[in-house]
């Protein structure tokens, strides 16, 4: 490569780079919004580091020297070292389960010289790199059901440590890497199967089990009407028809039942139930509660920047973190949710055409990891905010206050933008 | 190579968008369609905060403050903040020991929680707060001290038609008709007396101030820099009639007698000075010790909570005579000169009834009549009303002799401006029915014409009655407020109104005015003479009895005196009753001659001194009593530094 003569700048993908700006700085508006009070000192809080939106700047600082670091460095260098990094992640996962830290029930923190540092963000940079470079390897047939396997244990293994960390939210994110096995040619049944699975859990915990029974046995008796002919001629598709019946059945009336009764415990099987709607337990609703009153108030327009009680007031509790979308809702309201939220549907869409201009299997399988991570990221965080998902902690990408998620996302995208500059390359 | 399924990047856009829209679509329904959650988010932040205006003060005549409002000091404590402070000398100073100590702090956390301030201790004493204030920078920032203002009686008198707040009991906050629902747990309103009476003046306009607060309720800021607040509007003041030296003389005279003094400038209605003795340091009921106060009163043998002014009903006894005569020539049934042979007693009702006279021509008009007291003549008056055959039958003649007490207002209420004022009994026909089962005549209830048998009158009542004799026919309902300071309404209308009960002529009036002078220049109230003024008055010495263990018992007389000055431009009328005193010159007299001299001239004359010392000094009530009576020694705790005691020494310097 003889680009040390070219610009600095040349080939970065300037709207990638503008919306990460974007949204970074958004992200530091909320954050601030969210803790200052009247009559603080913004000098003295900057220079004395003790609110998060200050420490934020400083962890922005962090982030761009990576980010220039990542940009001066070689494409090889990320092929080269992606099953290193892979292994030196997973090591660091189980090291964080051997000597981790608490924070708020979950084991999943390393103290590093007064810096807390969460492994399981920068995992899953490590797992992206590693499922890019095996599915672009020459020796993998991803048709074959064994490289099927083979990547699905890929991504499951630091999902497995870190769910042993409890931290569950975290861990559901590395399912976003099946979307980038899907565009890679995993079956689109399997994801019908799986959604139609999860049609499935939540009709049983949501309606009355008999009453399910009933329905189940009604479609299969139309399916059989309708396709009686199909049967005549090829008797197993009864029996597939009948298995299926058979199978939700079993699923709705016995293992359902045995799931929230033997192994979930209490707090658990509250937490699903909350969620569903199903119990009105004031203490376990609270935040989302509260972070829908947030969102819910600010109506049309907003409140205007910095006007929100219920996020200036403390009423949101993690407002700088996981609830930091209150602060949008709240003070900018449904427009500025949603020019918010189109930023991201942007930044996601660009990742996504960029993803599919690169001409090496590596570059592409990368763009797609990170944009479903991204896109897995958005969509549960907000959901849990409005009530459409449990609270699960996960950050709002770039914007929600935390090191490790912001240098995780930023070297995510960096290496994207790097990888996106050196697409005429054939990467392995 | 990209192009190998490439289809597959649309379906990842679609699950992308559809994921989307989902939240776009909840948010949709959270902050357009759902109007809820503002409201939810305002009740969060907002808090709606009463400002108490201060309550309006009480003056007398002369504009002294006689009730205002002074500044205590709560001890609050915000149990968060409480760290490493020396809590044994805190305890020390509020006088608590540690087991107190910190069942207040747990009576705190359980009342406001950990971070909001709560009262620790109420109304501190002044030494307290002193020693407290000192100290302070130990305590805090967990404990800090709050302004309170608190209801202070200047002179410590006054408690038996000032009244008293206290917080809002909760029957009242529940009471259905919502008479109360301005109010709020917690609030203070007037229970008695003016206080009462004049709640919704004294108290003012309450103002109320929309705050923000925090998720633990801590104030955070006004809201919408104050736009939607309502200040508070101070309470009106009140001036009176008082005369706060004559309260005070009055009170300290009555000291050790059960009884009671009303003066009324007949003018205007307006009650110069009420005492029911004994009475109490008003201050007890207001500040740190209220409630316990309030106890040791309510249980104290002498039932100094009782107003004997407008409660207590009392056989008026010769005191009613001019009553007698009054009506007696407005009916017509006699004229001054009438006479009556009275030769020691009365016989026409087949009983012979005993006077004090018994000398020719004592009872030769009304004037000598009235200045002897005769008790024939007067029982003869009240038996030539009653059968006045104008009305037609005794019966009719009963009911319209009972018309005339009741527009002179006996048997009813006068209407003053202080709560539970008692109605009084008069012989009226029901009344006469009932006890006599409907078989009665004139002779009945004879003693009525001389004050006694079915008669009861309130203090109140028979001051009133003397403002009728001074006015010439007229009188004004007494009461204690002249003016309200900036107020136009006509709530004092009713006391501007004069009510004429007499239209007899000047010359009748006099024949009985004239009585009463001659009983105090040359009769039993001697003693009421004050030079240069001529007085007019009347003594009384009234039986009674009393229910005791069943039995009925004859208890020592009560002394009575009504009377006003001077005779011709009367300024002051009073009545004087000192219960189961005797003799109505002994001390009835001599404690409203005192009163009538320091309100007419100003002065007390140096050779009655040692009258007003006497009347201070003597005790009249049951030793009994007295000896069960905590009364004493609850007025000699000063809690406030009330004055009435350096005006008492400066009354009698002068």
């Amino acid at each position: 490569m003889n680009r040390p003569q070219a610009k600095l700048t040349a080939g970065i993908d300037w709207p990638i780079f503008g919306l990460y700006l974007a949204l970074v700085f958004i992200g530091f508006l909320a954050i601030f919004a969210a803790e200052y009070r009247e009559g603080d000192n913004i000098v003295q809080n900057l220079l004395s580091q003790n609110k998060n939106w200050a420490r934020q700047v400083l962890w922005f600082g962090v982030s761009i020297v990576l980010a220039t670091g990542i940009w001066l460095t070689d494409s090889k260098f990320f092929t080269a070292t992606a099953n290193l990094l892979y292994a030196f992640g997973i090591l660091l996962l189980l090291l964080v389960l051997a000597i981790g830290t608490g924070v708020k029930g979950s084991n999943s923190w390393l103290e590093l010289g007064g810096f807390r540092f969460q492994p399981a963000e920068f995992t899953k940079l490590c797992t992206n790199l590693a499922l890019a470079k095996y599915l672009s390897s020459m020796e993998t047939d991803f048709t074959k059901m064994r490289s099927r396997l083979i990547a699905s244990a890929m991504v499951l293994a630091p999902c497995a440590i870190i769910i042993l960390q409890d931290e569950t939210g975290l861990a559901l994110v590395y399912f976003a890497f099946f979307l980038v096995m899907f565009r890679e040619g995993l079956p689109g049944i399997i994801l019908v199967i799986a959604f139609s699975g999860i049609i499935l859990v939540l009709s049983a915990l949501l309606v009355d089990k008999y009453i399910l029974f009933y329905i189940f046995t009604g479609i299969t008796a139309l399916v059989i009407y309708f396709s009686r002919r199909e049967i005549r001629r090829k008797r197993s598709r009864l029996v597939l028809i009948l298995s299926i019946w058979a199978f939700c059945s079993a699923f709705v009336m016995a293992v359902v039942p045995f799931v929230f009764t033997k192994v979930l415990k209490d707090y658990q099987v509250r937490r699903i139930e909350v969620m569903l709607g199903k119990e009105n337990d004031p203490k376990a609703t609270y935040n989302t509660r509260q972070s829908m009153i947030a969102i819910g108030s600010g109506g049309f327009w907003g409140k205007g920047y910095l006007k929100g009680t219920q996020t200036r007031f403390d009423f949101v509790p993690e407002q700088s973190t996981d609830f930091i979308f209150c602060t949008i809702g709240e003070d900018f309201g449904f427009m500025g949710s949603i020019i918010f939220i189109g930023l991201y549907v942007a930044l996601l869409f660009r990742i996504i055409f960029i993803a599919e201009r690169q001409r090496s299997t590596f570059s592409r399988v990368y763009a797609y990891g990170v944009a479903s991570i991204i896109f897995f990221h958005l969509f549960i965080n907000i959901a849990m905010t409005i009530g459409l998902a449990p609270v699960i902690g996960i950050p709002l990408p770039l914007v929600s206050y935390g090191g490790s998620s912001l240098m995780t996302f930023t070297m995510l995208i960096f290496i994207m933008l790097r990888l996106d500059a050196d697409r005429q390359m054939v990467l392995r | 190579m990209s192009v190998y399924n490439q289809p597959r990047k649309r379906v990842i856009q679609l699950i992308f968008l559809g994921m989307v829209s989902l939240i776009v679509m909840r948010l949709f329904f959270l902050q357009v369609v759902e109007t809820k959650y503002s409201k939810l988010a305002d009740a969060n932040a907002h808090l709606r905060k009463v400002i108490y205006p201060s309550r309006g003060i009480i003056y007398d005549r002369h504009g002294r403050a006689v009730l205002r409002n002074e500044a205590l000091y709560d001890l609050m404590v915000t149990p968060a903040n409480v760290k490493k402070i020396d809590t044994a000398y805190l305890c020390e100073i509020l006088q608590i020991d540690m087991e107190e100590f910190r069942k207040r702090i747990a009576r705190a956390i359980n009342k406001e929680g950990r971070v909001r301030p709560s009262v620790f201790a109420s109304l501190l004493p002044q030494d307290m707060y002193g020693k407290l204030q000192e100290s302070m920078y130990m305590f805090q920032p967990g404990f800090e001290l709050v302004l309170r203002p608190v209801r202070s009686y200047t002179y410590g008198v006054g408690a038996s038609f000032l009244g008293y707040i206290s917080e809002i009991p909760p029957s009242l906050l529940a009471d259905s008709l919502g008479r109360w629902s301005a109010y709020q747990q917690g609030d203070y309103l007037g229970r008695t007396g003016l206080e009462n009476t004049y709640e919704s003046i004294l108290m003012g306009q309450r103002g109320i101030q929309y705050l923000v607060k925090d998720n633990l309720n801590r104030p955070q800021g006004s809201l919408e820099n104050g736009e939607f607040d309502t200040a508070a509007i101070a309470g009106k003041n009140l001036r009176l009639a008082l005369d706060i030296e004559l309260q005070v003389l009055g009170e300290r005279m009555m000291q050790g007698k059960v009884g009671s003094i009303v003066a009324i400038d007949p003018k205007t209605g307006g009650i110069l000075t009420m005492v029911s003795g004994p009475t109490f340091d008003p201050n007890l009921l207001s500040g740190s010790y209220r409630g316990q106060n309030f106890n040791k009163l309510y249980q104290d043998t002498t039932s100094p909570l009782y107003n004997r002014a407008i409660q207590a009903m009392y056989p008026p006894g010769s005191t009613f005579k001019p009553i007698t005569g009054l009506i007696a020539l407005d009916e017509g049934v006699i004229t001054p000169s009438f006479g009556y042979p009275c030769h020691g007693g009365y016989a026409q009702c087949g009983r012979f009834i005993r006077c004090t006279h018994s000398n020719p021509g004592h009872a030769a008009n009304m004037r000598t009549a009235m200045a002897n007291s005769c008790n024939a003549y007067f029982m003869h008056l009240y038996r030539l009303s009653v059968d006045n055959a104008k009305w037609g039958g005794t019966m009719k003649g009963q009911a319209k002799w009972t018309e005339y007490l009741n527009a002179m207002g006996f048997g009813v209420r006068l209407g003053v401006d202080i709560p539970s004022e008692a109605r009084g009994i008069v012989p009226d026909t029901s009344r006469m029915n009932y006890r006599y089962r409907g078989q009665w005549n004139s002779c009945s209830e004879v003693y009525v014409g001389m004050g006694q048998g079915l008669l009861g009158v309130t203090p109140l009542q028979l001051a009133n009655a003397m403002c009728i004799l001074a006015n010439r026919g007229h009188y004004y309902l007494p009461h204690f407020v002249e003016s309200i300071d900036g107020d136009n309404s006509d709530i004092l209308k009713k006391y501007k109104e004069k009510h004429s009960v007499a239209h007899i002529s000047d010359e009748a009036f006099s024949s009985v005015v004239l009585g009463m002078e001659d009983v105090v220049t040359h009769g039993t109230a001697r003693g009421a003479q004050i030079e240069g003024v001529a007085v007019c008055g009347k003594t009384g010495t009234a039986e009674n009895k009393a229910r005791i263990n069943g039995k009925i018992v004859q208890l020592k007389d009560h002394s009575l005196f009504v009377g006003f000055a001077p005779k011709d431009d009367p300024k002051i009328a009073i009545a004087v009753v000192v219960e189961n005193a005797g003799f109505g010159s002994t001390y009835a007299v001599p404690i409203a001659s005192i009163l009538m001299e320091k309100y007419l001239t100003d002065t007390i004359s140096a050779k009655r001194r040692p009258i007003l010392q006497r009347m201070m000094e003597t005790v009249t009530m049951s030793s009994e009593m007295r000896a069960k009576s905590k009364l004493d020694s609850l007025n000699k705790v000063n809690y406030s530094a009330a004055q009435g005691d350096d005006l008492l020494r400066k009354i009698i310097a002068n």
